[in-house]
């Protein structure tokens, strides 16, 4: 067991966490990802890769990832093999323990832990899990080689990871809840699969119950508009539904989550807790793919930087001195605050060895100005031993500022 | 860990006297590329309480199938050539193969 201590502690290695990492680490950071597996998360396991813009065609999911891994350790990021067990976010400190018994200590988290497949939980689905029952074509495809499969889904997903499959298959046949002919898949991908000889298509009906002794054998399908009972014979059971973010471990930890486990976040990314971020696809977002992904970890990165520097220059200069300090939250767009500025400026320096003074543009500095209650520039704080003890919006003269400097 | 294959599985496995630990992998399963260092080091460890095979199932489909194998990571262990315990999938952690070890020499 031992205590690890970062600038940034990035959880999950995928296509958000690996982009986040070689943001935070080329910025100088002190970054470490947490990854139980190897790199690249759900998308190591998409064998065809060809919406990542840059590559159109022969570059894998695997083969990409290895390079966001590589790109994040060329700047200095480092990945340890780890689960995350637990976290608190409750303290001043973020705090995650892993599987491994440490402990990991980060001013800023970037949670990127991703989603997995859904499962249906229909009868004999748990059970016959890797005997036949599988969510990963990629993974189990080899086994089936001349074999038939059905597959549950209608999506994109589903279909491109079908057509997939066909290319080992005698035949996937799809059962789509549909009319005949309506696919929740977009039309470049619905013609494709329409045309391709090894697809088979069972229309208007769902899977009631996945059947075999210790490996499939049989599924049972119910047709939604006859109500009918039919068993069709099969090998295997590819499910393709959706996925779920894997954000269980987070519950009590302090981190906001909606009803279906994904993190809400600001646009830049942060969540309920200050200097805890979440990227990919385990927020709540329109789309959830590698680039937006890798999108989402630049920001999460950028913005974690942002949140580090804002939190150590506030401390440093307001929180630490003895001295009681002078706090001008101002701001570059309002013509009060240029104004008020010089007049600070000199009442400060009449008070030098007494008086601290540090000027803070609350532009760019919101959450600080934030958490003080402070909305608009300029407005003067005074602080003393970390404590804000007054605060007032702008005094009408310098002169009422002189008094109140010297009250405090 | 000693490799098998349809030639020697009888033999190694299904005739082998005590425990015998099979690790079924094949290299497009990236789970189970992820799982070898740690496998191999319980092969290490527990090398004096069973022996460890590992079993490329691309090149021994069929008998994977007949061992009820349709999903990777596999591992299983044989004792006296009958199965007696097994992991699979998501269970397939080096923690969980580690006590299923354990529970097996125990």
């Amino acid at each position: 067991m031992a205590v690890i201590e970062r600038d940034v502690v990035i959880i999950g290695g995928g296509p958000a966490g690996l982009a986040a990492a070689m943001y935070a680490a080329r910025a100088k950071l002190s970054t470490l990802v947490i990854e139980k597996a190897n790199p690249g998360g759900q998308c190591r396991t998409t064998y065809s890769m060809e919406n990542y813009p840059g590559f159109a065609r022969g570059m894998t999911g695997p083969e990409l990832m290895d390079r966001f891994a590589d790109h994040a350790k060329e700047f200095g990021a480092e990945i340890v093999r780890d689960a995350v067990a637990s976290a608190d976010f409750t303290g001043d400190e973020h705090v995650l323990r892993t599987a491994k018994g440490d402990e990991y200590r980060a001013k800023a988290v970037i949670v990127a832990v991703g989603a997995e497949p859904r499962t249906l939980n229909l009868p004999g689905e748990h059970e016959l899990r890797g005997k036949g029952v599988s969510y990963c074509a990629t993974c189990d495809a080899d086994f089936f080689e001349d074999l038939d499969i059905v597959v549950i889904g209608n999506g994109d997903a589903a279909v491109e990871e079908a057509m997939y499959l066909t290319k080992f298959v005698n035949s996937a046949t799809m059962i789509v809840v549909h009319d005949e002919g309506v696919l929740d898949a977009t039309a470049i991908i619905r013609d494709r699969a329409f045309k391709n000889p090894k697809m088979k298509w069972v229309w208007n009906s769902v899977v009631e119950e996945i059947n075999g002794d210790g490996i499939v054998e049989s599924v049972t399908l119910r047709n939604i508009k006859t109500n009918e009972s039919t068993e069709l014979p099969t090998n295997g059971v590819f499910v393709f539904v959706g996925t779920v973010p894997k954000t269980d471990f987070l519950r009590g930890s302090g981190l906001e989550l909606d009803a279906r486990g994904y993190v809400p976040t600001t646009a830049q990314l942060e969540t309920n807790v200050p200097g805890v971020f979440c990227a990919g696809d385990a927020r709540v977002k329109y789309l959830r793919q590698v680039v937006t992904a890798a999108a989402d970890g630049a920001i999460a990165a950028v913005a974690a930087e942002k949140y580090i520097h804002e939190e150590e220059t506030f401390r440093e200069s307001v929180l630490e001195p003895e001295l009681p300090v002078m706090v001008a939250f101002w701001s570059p767009t309002s013509q009060a605050s240029l104004d008020f500025l010089p007049a600070v400026e000199r009442v400060a320096s009449r008070r030098q060895g007494q008086m601290e003074l540090v000027k803070i543009d609350i532009y760019k500095n919101q959450r600080v100005a934030k958490r003080y209650g402070i909305e608009t520039a300029p407005t003067i704080a005074f602080f003393r031993g970390g404590e804000l003890i007054e605060k007032a919006p702008w005094p009408t003269t310098e002169h009422d500022l002189e008094l109140e400097a010297d009250r405090i | 860990m000693i490799e098998v294959n349809k030639e020697n599985f009888e033999a190694e496995v299904l005739q082998a006297p005590g425990l015998v630990l099979v690790d079924y992998w094949s290299e497009k399963c990236e789970p189970c590329k992820a799982l070898v260092p740690e496998v191999e080091a319980l092969a290490e460890k527990y090398a004096s309480s069973m022996k460890f095979c590992k079993l490329n199932v691309l090149e021994n489909r069929r008998l994977s199938i007949s061992q009820k194998v349709l999903g990777l990571p596999t591992i299983i262990v044989y004792k006296n050539g009958e199965k007696v315990a097994e992991l699979t999938k998501d269970e397939a952690t080096a923690a969980n193969i580690e006590a299923m070890i354990k529970g097996q020499i125990e």
